[in-house]
């Protein structure tokens, strides 16, 4: 026994002196371990296409959080796995077929503007991918809005309607009977075989990675929960396409499980975290019936996301014991 | 009496990896007194002991080192006979300097010394609760869960204050730890005189006796011990997890009661809440008259040789503590006296055991961590931990700005530093260290504030 000498080497700090052991990395890494599914899903039914878009946003994203943070001289943060997730969240809402220098551009500007502008990780007020999502959806809406049938491989990409697209008009009494040929069957849409962005398709591979979210504990059901029920009951009440449908098309999966999920710009007590996601529901279902895009489930939760201090503030709790 | 289950969830809380198999079946152990003892004057919360021995007297085991000092205060007695090396301020645990009484125990006694004291051993049965509590305060005994609150004080509720509860703490809700497990275990008997005498002091209240469920020993030896006792008594098992050992959740927990915020106590919310260790030793102070020097620390941690839970001194040095457990297996990385969640690092084995010490933690590298603090992500794993409901991260984010009366605003003062933020924290925040700082820097302006209007007042006093 020498304590003289190692004594010299012990760690002296603040309590508690043992910890839960899960990193940031690790939950990036968890993140990314969810998001497999739906992202084989999109490269299954997409082709090579999608394989490239999301090489080139993860690609993309790695590089630029890795200069950004070099020409701020400040510590890397690309070992955080953040700007994987976020590139490939990108990746995966945008349409299969992109031009990939657009591709690029977005995980630029999800990473360099959206994110690092606001001093990186935890900081940003918006969720970057939906912010580049909208950034590229503005400034690119034609290619951006440019959809390519599933398992059509090898073809030209060629214009089609998503279901939104045809559900628009589907909204008010009477017209739902006239679109209702154009909508794939439940079961396509369950699994993912329609046209839509490179991971938001598939619901069946979305709901595989939430549950292991869950189960992991990276998100609580809270904000998904209350983003789909109010989305439901807006469309139960508003007519149109039934309930199911709305909640199986375009981005609200994924915009519900993956996206209003993000720590950074969601609410941290349950209330807030409840009060979030029906306001994102909500806000989703008037953009998918009065607004100019079919789709409103990004804009939703940028808008909502603005919100996230203010929710923050609202639903602070009172601490035990106090009156 | 009966075993019930509880019946109030408290929020918040965790589920650290609980290490207990180290030590849980090693019976106490009592250690030879060492050569050498440190007794520290402040081992009680509130103002330390006043020495009234010097270099070169000679002690008997249970003289007085240390006259109470103040209301909140405690006296504090000789562990061993011994001589008198040096009274010394040394670091504490919490590195904070105290005067100390070092002894040699081996010095011969000198021709007329006088005899240990002895304490009449009483029959509470008998004896009027005041000359019961006469016997507490004189034996200078406090709680020995870890705050080391003077028990007198806590079992004299003050006027217009009834005990409604008088809550026996065994939950031991900190990793590692088995000193109350195995008091529980082996001393049931004692626990039950205690509760008894603790009751008939207090007036008569309701008891429950609080355990977590991972411990069904403790549970059937404490069903065994108490059989047959009369009045509502109760063992309430509580679901594992931490901290279900602070005061005001195990209140809740047991009997749903809510204590207001600070500087509320328990009282206010009808309750008494005493350790098991505690009570035990109230019943040996009362019955036996044996004054509460010496008490049982679990030594433990991967890098000990051979945990124990070592029945030892007030004042024994931890590196004899350790040579006592067989040595060092591999060297620790860190070394903590009391939990791994609210226990304090100590830089080397200098420093000695108080009333409080309930663990002596040697842990090795892969079992503690050293953090770099990265931004925060914004998970909310430290608001869903936190029992009090109060808002970390912002906690945090105020004091990294040096803003304390932000921190005031959110409540800080309630916080009761039990690390189940920082256990959490994936970007490794030092989360309750900020808590801690901003409720040291409160304190300090309240207090140089009050003493800023006393000078005031002064200057008015002599216009």
């Amino acid at each position: 026994m020498k304590p003289k000498d190692e004594s010299r080497h012990w760690l002296l700090s603040s309590s508690p002196h043992v910890h839960a052991r899960t990193g940031v990395r690790g939950i990036m890494l968890d993140v990314i371990l969810a998001l497999l599914p739906a992202t084989a899903a999109g490269f299954w039914f997409f082709g090579m296409d999608a394989v490239f878009t999301v090489a080139v946003c993860v690609s993309t994203c790695v590089a630029t959080e890795a200069l950004c943070r070099m020409a701020m001289k400040r510590e890397s943060t690309v070992g955080d796995l953040s700007a994987v997730v976020t590139g490939l969240l990108l990746a995966l809402n945008l349409p299969a077929g992109i031009p990939l220098h657009l591709a690029a551009m977005g995980s630029v500007f999800a990473i360099a503007v959206a994110k690092q502008a606001f001093g990186g990780i935890g900081m940003n007020p918006f969720n970057p991918a939906l912010a580049a999502r909208a950034f590229m959806l503005i400034s690119f809406t034609g290619p951006m809005t440019t959809w390519r049938a599933p398992l059509a491989r090898g073809a030209e990409a060629t214009t089609c309607a998503t279901p939104l697209a045809s559900m628009k008009t589907m909204f008010g009494a009477g017209a739902a009977a006239d679109a209702g040929g154009a909508l794939p069957s439940v079961w396509d849409m369950f699994i993912g075989n329609m046209p839509g962005c490179i991971g938001e398709v598939s619901a069946a591979a979305l709901l595989a990675g939430a549950a292991y979210l869950l189960w992991r504990k990276v998100i609580s059901w809270h904000i998904p929960v209350a983003f789909v029920v109010s989305a439901a009951a807006y469309s139960a009440v508003a007519g149109g396409a039934a309930p199911h449908v709305q909640i199986l098309s375009g981005g609200l999966l994924i915009g519900a499980f993956f996206m209003a999920t993000d720590y950074a710009t969601s609410p941290v007590t349950r209330t807030g975290k409840l009060v979030f996601g029906a306001g994102c529901g909500l806000l989703c279902m008037l953009i998918r019936q009065f607004g100019q895009y079919p789709e409103g489930c990004s804009f939703a939760i940028l808008v909502m996301n603005a919100f996230t201090p203010l929710i923050d503030r609202w639903t602070r709790r009172k601490p035990f014991g106090a009156k | 009496m009966r075993t019930v289950k509880s019946a109030f969830k408290i929020a918040g809380g965790v589920h650290p990896e609980y290490r207990k198999e180290l030590a849980r079946g090693k019976a106490i152990e009592e250690m030879p007194v060492p050569m050498t003892l440190a007794v520290s004057m402040s081992q009680h919360l509130g103002a330390p002991a006043k020495c009234i021995v010097k270099a070169g007297d000679y002690v008997r085991r249970g003289q007085l080192l240390g006259e109470k000092a103040g209301f909140i205060s405690a006296c504090v007695r000789a562990p061993a006979d011994g001589l008198v090396k040096a009274v010394e301020q040394r670091p504490g645990a919490t590195g904070a300097l105290a005067a100390h009484v070092v002894l040699d125990t081996a010095a011969p006694a000198p021709d007329g010394a006088p005899p240990p004291p002895r304490f009449e051993p009483l029959d509470w049965r008998s004896t009027d609760p005041a000359a019961l509590l006469a016997r507490i305060e004189e034996a200078g005994m406090c709680g020995m869960g870890g705050a080391g609150f003077p028990t007198a004080v806590k079992l004299s509720p003050p006027p217009g204050k009834r005990c409604e509860y008088f809550i026996v703490n065994g939950a031991e809700c900190e990793p590692y730890l088995t000193a109350d497990f195995r008091v529980m275990v082996e001393r049931a008997d004692r626990i039950r005189a205690g509760v008894e005498i603790a009751r008939k002091i207090l007036g008569s209240p309701a008891v429950r006796i609080a355990v977590e469920s991972n411990k069904p020993e403790a549970i059937a030896a404490l069903e065994k011990a108490f059989a047959g006792i009369d009045g509502n008594v109760e063992i309430v098992v509580l679901p594992v997890r931490y901290p279900h050992g602070s005061e005001k959740h195990q209140i809740y927990a047991t009997v749903g009661r809510v204590v207001p915020e600070p500087p509320a106590l328990p009282i206010d919310a009808g309750c008494v809440v005493e350790n098991v260790g505690t009570v035990a030793a109230l019943a040996d102070a009362v019955e036996k008259g044996e004054m509460p020097v010496s008490r049982v620390t679990t030594v433990t941690g991967e890098a000990v040789a051979e945990p124990k839970n070592v029945l030892a001194p007030c004042g024994t040095l931890y590196s004899d503590l350790v040579a006592f457990c067989g040595g060092m297996k591999e060297p620790p990385a860190k070394v903590v006296s009391g939990g791994p969640m609210m226990g304090f690092a100590v830089p080397d084995l200098s420093v000695s055991t108080t009333k409080t010490t309930s663990g002596l933690l040697l842990l090795p590298k892969e079992r503690t961590f050293q953090y770099t603090a990265g931004p925060c992500i914004n998970c909310g794993r430290c608001v869903d931990a936190c029992p009090m409901r109060l808002d970390g991260r912002e906690i945090c984010r105020a004091m990294e700005s040096g803003d304390a009366a932000a921190a005031e605003k959110l409540h800080v003062m309630s916080c009761i530093e039990c690390g189940a933020c920082s256990f959490g924290c994936p970007a490794y925040r030092p989360i309750t260290q900020s808590c801690r700082r901003a409720k040291a820097v409160i304190r300090a302006r309240a207090a140089a504030e009050k003493a800023k209007a006393a000078a005031a007042a002064k200057e008015v006093g002599k216009a």
